[in-house]
């Protein structure tokens, strides 16, 4: 109905996996209203292509979901957690509102900062990391936090904290 | 209803109306920016802050709805505060520009910040740029000035079904934008530029040419459809020269017709005005050469070639067509020349190749419905029509309609990229229309027992689709049947028409309508601009009619408004008979090559802004308007060309003075006010299936193609893609064809022994064994004709 067939993108830039997932998303919403999926099957699609998000990619699954491409564009474009350039393989996001702010989220960004020696909103060059900070994530009460990979919280951090979370994955990074 | 009050002010509104909507109604005017009468509500400029009695703080008047004894204050120290506070926000990245912005003048935001803003601001950070996007040829944009109102994303996404814009990222960093830099294709998409409050999307083609205070503006009609779109046409007075320029089109508001919308086509359309290939003094052609002269002996040779072929052979051996773009008085006096010269070869359905049911046609063809009342339709069926191109606002009412809940349906020759679900739609080919919908009329008249049209179509046994077909048009309740352009010119017209009619004798209940090509086809009817009926009404022994015109060559030709070679249906034919011809009279705007080859005296006409008269359109309203600027150099109007040809050869009844007196005499002769009535059943046709051997080629119009002015204007030109060029082939005809080349590629195409190369692209929305190639292309001016047998080949 929008465009023409041409103007379709091959929909095996999705893998079964990702397609599996979105449709198991769509049973959620009624048949109309497709629309609804788009920001789950944006994250699978995402977490798929090794966390970063193309054009190409947001394009499929606009298709896929047989919804104008802009409309998954607006989407993800408007959330922080899809990313749409190749970043670091562990997104750390660090809360800098007031709570956190207060405890000290300053000095942990600046620890972290030191560590990767990268500056926010920038990846190490190895790839395996990206440093955010980010707005509230509702955790005021164990301040300061961070989290990881849009999933994981970790609270009332340290600088010792972090350097054990981050060795943690490097050692695990590095056994591989 | 409900009373409430607005500034002191009782007013009344209906439950669930909005303040603004009730406030607008009373004449109480409250600020706005993304608010639109068309549009769904987003409340999210906040200008139309309004303080409510007893409300906390200041209220959105766009989205609250009223209630009774309510008490809003639009003037108060309250909503004054809030809506100086927004105003001071909207500008605080809105460039200072206004100077060289298109939109001064013109501009809502300059307005509403000289009436509701500071003098100052109390902003001194940097501002926020951001990147302009090409969007095609028509539209302009200056995204920096844009205050994120949405109306251009939900005009798409509501109004136009083109959801290509939208507000990609966050907070202060949104921007409107395609993202991906896509051009915006629409057959509306101009409207974006009228609803922009401000300066961020501006027309392309008006771009820097003139300032709004500069203009003039004159009431007019659009005429490139058959719905008579009401236009103003805005003028500007050259200092290089004499008279005024047409410097754009916008829409003029008719809630009965266009709503406050405007078709891209009318819209743009002007910019042929201004075309290079106007003609602006009488040419005439003398020994093979072509001669500017004065309109005296140009006039006198057109006469004396007539003169003489009525002389030497008779009357009949002169034959005249005239566009259905042309007026009603140019109709009129284009008949009357040619009926009192004594001939009745007189025609404007260029398009038409069957003409079987001309003589028992109704007055006009046209709706048996008003043009509003389509979108209240719960079941639309499309016959052959691209209704988003033929006619691009009635396509809007019909989405209207299925937006509402209603259903359409379609039968066409190829698959139409509508910008509605269909309920069901059927890609039959030519050959098939007129089997499908026999099959359909015999399913109803089956589940009906209806014995005189089951006995009509004895032989004929529905299939499942059909018998479906007709389950779902039977299941409406008010029913409207559209019969479109591939109908009106299909080499069974006549019998599609009648089966159409028979589903609605058998329903008794639908609505009818003929969309027909051109803006005025109704006024040409009522005029008599038909080989068989007079301006009266009554039938006349027919004359020639616009296909014989050019299989049984004459020796004379008139023609007015029409370029043979991209305007009718057998441009081939034409062509040939145009070039033998002895004598051949151009009455037009423009002039080409191919014109000046073929004709003997060219009468330059002034075009649509620059003459008066009326339209008729589709549903019967007569339309009057005035010219805008005069006539381009020594051109003058059509009706006056005509009048005074008459005078050459001393006709009575040609002393005109003015417009007024041939509006006077065709009102006498014809009944004006003659109604659409709805064709009478007609029986007569026999359903030979049109069953030609061999790859049937399929032909339209392509929407920027269909008249002079038109292909003449440079910026819709060029929005017309290369697919809409190219031959279209399905994949399996291209095997069957043996045509190993992938898309893209040059095909030879030949009809009539005449070949032309073209560009292949394989289509699987064109059904087999049939080749989708449009007329009125440049690559097909003047080949072949329409639903003729072609051969493909590798060239």
């Amino acid at each position: 109905m929008s465009d023409t067939t041409q103007e379709k993108l091959q929909l095996g830039i999705l893998s079964k996996d990702v397609i599996k997932h979105i449709d198991h998303w769509c049973t959620k919403f009624p048949e109309e209203k497709k629309q609804s999926a788009i920001i789950p099957a944006l994250r699978y699609a995402q977490d798929a292509a090794g966390g970063w998000l193309s054009e190409d990619l947001i394009k499929a699954v606009a298709d896929y979901l047989d919804v104008p491409h802009i409309k998954a564009f607006e989407v993800a474009t408007f959330y922080s957690m899809f990313d749409l350039e190749p970043v670091g393989k562990y997104k750390i996001a660090v809360c800098d509102n007031i709570s956190c702010k207060l405890n000290g989220a300053d000095k942990i960004v600046d620890h972290i900062k030191r560590r990767l020696g990268v500056n926010c909103g920038e990846t190490t060059e190895d790839g395996r990391y990206i440093l955010r900070t980010c707005e509230c994530m509702a955790a005021c009460t164990n301040a300061p936090m961070m989290q990881i990979n849009d999933r994981e919280y970790h609270e009332n951090l340290t600088l010792e904290k972090v350097d054990e979370i981050l060795d943690d994955i490097d050692k695990q990074e590095d056994g591989k | 209803m409900i009373e409430f009050e607005i500034d002191g002010v009782k007013v009344k509104a209906e439950p669930g109306e909005t303040i603004i909507q009730a406030a607008d109604r009373a004449g109480v005017y409250i600020p706005r920016f993304c608010y639109h009468k068309k549009l769904s509500i987003a409340a999210n400029c906040r200008m139309c802050l309004v303080e409510i009695e007893k409300a906390p703080k200041p209220t959105p008047a766009c989205a609250f709805p009223a209630s009774q004894d309510m008490k809003v204050f639009t003037r108060s120290p309250v909503a004054l505060k809030a809506q100086r506070a927004v105003m001071e926000f909207l500008l605080i990245n809105h460039p200072l520009d206004c100077p060289v912005c298109d939109q001064g003048g013109e501009c809502e935001l300059q307005d509403l910040s000289m009436g509701y803003g500071e003098g100052v601001s109390q902003y001194t950070e940097r501002k926020k740029c951001v990147d302009d996007e090409d969007i095609g040829p028509l539209i302009s944009t200056y995204m920096t000035r844009c205050i994120k109102c949405t109306r251009c994303v939900r005009f798409g996404d509501e109004i136009a079904g083109m959801p290509e814009i939208g507000a990609v990222n966050r907070g202060e960093d949104t921007e409107i934008s395609t993202y991906v830099g896509k051009s915006v294709k629409s057959e509306v998409s101009g409207n974006i530029i009228d609803i922009c409050p401000v300066g961020a999307l501006t027309s392309k083609p008006y771009k820097f040419t003139a300032r709004a205070w500069e203009l003039k503006q004159h009431a007019s009609i659009a005429p490139h459809d058959c719905l008579g779109s009401n236009i103003y046409i805005h003028t500007a007075s050259n200092q290089y020269q004499k008279g005024r320029e047409v410097k754009r089109v916008v829409p003029l508001d008719n809630e009965k017709i266009n709503e406050t919308w405007l078709s891209d086509r009318d819209r743009f359309s002007y910019e042929g005005l201004n075309s290079e290939n106007r003609v602006t003094r009488p040419m005439i052609k003398q020994g093979g050469k072509w001669i500017e002269t004065d309109w005296q002996s140009a006039m006198d040779m057109a006469y004396q070639g007539f003169a003489k072929i009525v002389e030497m052979k008779n009357p009949d051996a002169i034959g005249g067509l005239i566009s259905p773009s042309a007026t009603t008085e140019e109709h009129y006096l284009f008949q009357q020349l040619l009926r009192a010269i004594g001939t009745n070869n007189i025609d404007h359905r260029i398009r038409q190749i069957d003409f079987s049911d001309s003589m028992d046609s109704p007055t006009f063809p046209g709706l048996s419905i008003n043009i509003e009342e389509l979108e209240k339709q719960d079941t639309i069926v499309l016959i052959g029509s691209n209704i988003r191109h033929e006619q691009p606002l009635a396509g809007v009412r019909v989405r209207k309609a299925w937006k509402n809940g209603g259903k359409v349906l379609a039968i066409n020759p190829v698959k139409r990229n509508y910008n509605f679900d269909t309920a069901k739609e059927m890609t039959v080919g030519i050959s098939n229309m007129v089997p499908f919908l026999s099959e359909v009329v015999k399913a109803l008249a089956d589940k009906y027992k209806n014995k005189r049209f089951i006995e009509w179509l004895k032989d004929i046994k529905p299939s499942q689709d059909a018998i479906d077909f007709a389950e779902e048009i039977d299941k409406g309740v008010e029913t409207a049947i559209l019969l479109g352009a591939d109908s009106l010119s299909h080499p069974q017209a006549g019998a599609i028409k009648s089966l159409v009619i028979a589903i609605l004798a058998i329903l008794q209940k639908g609505n009818y309508g003929e969309l027909t090509t051109g803006a005025n086809s109704a006024g040409a009817w009522l005029a008599g601009a038909v080989p068989h009926r007079l301006p009266t009404g009554e039938n006349d022994s027919a004359g020639l009619n616009a296909q014989q015109m050019f299989s049984q060559p004459l020796d004379g030709y008139l023609l007015h408004g029409v370029e043979p070679e991209f305007d009718v249906a057998n441009p081939q034919q034409a062509l040939t008979a145009l070039r033998y011809a002895p004598h051949v009279v151009v009455l037009s705007p423009f002039v080409s090559e191919t014109m000046k080859d073929y004709a003997n005296v060219i009468l330059p006409i002034g075009a649509f802004s620059e003459i008066s008269g009326s339209y008729v359109n589709v549903e019967g309203t007569t339309q009057r308007f005035r010219s805008a600027n005069a006539p381009m150099g020594e051109a003058r109007p059509g009706w006056k060309v005509l009048r005074v040809m008459g005078n050459f050869f001393e006709f009575e009844g040609f002393d005109y003075k003015d417009l007024e007196e041939v509006q006077m005499s065709f009102k006498e002769e014809s009944d004006d006010d003659r109604k659409f009535e709805r064709p009478m059943l007609y029986m007569k046709q026999d359903f030979v299936a049109h069953k030609p051997k061999g790859l049937i080629r399929i032909v339209d119009w392509p929407m920027y193609r269909v008249d002079a002015t038109t292909r003449y204007a440079k910026s819709l030109q060029k929005t017309i893609s290369d697919e809409e060029r190219s031959a279209r082939i399905h994949s399996k005809t291209v095997k069957q064809l043996k045509l190993n080349i992938p898309s893209g590629h040059m095909v030879e195409v030949i009809q009539n022994d005449e070949s032309i190369q073209v560009k292949l692209v394989i289509d699987d929305n064109v059904p087999e064994k049939h080749v989708y190639l449009p007329a009125g292309l440049e690559e097909t001016a003047g080949f072949g004709e329409v639903a003729g047998i072609v051969e493909v080949k590798i060239p």
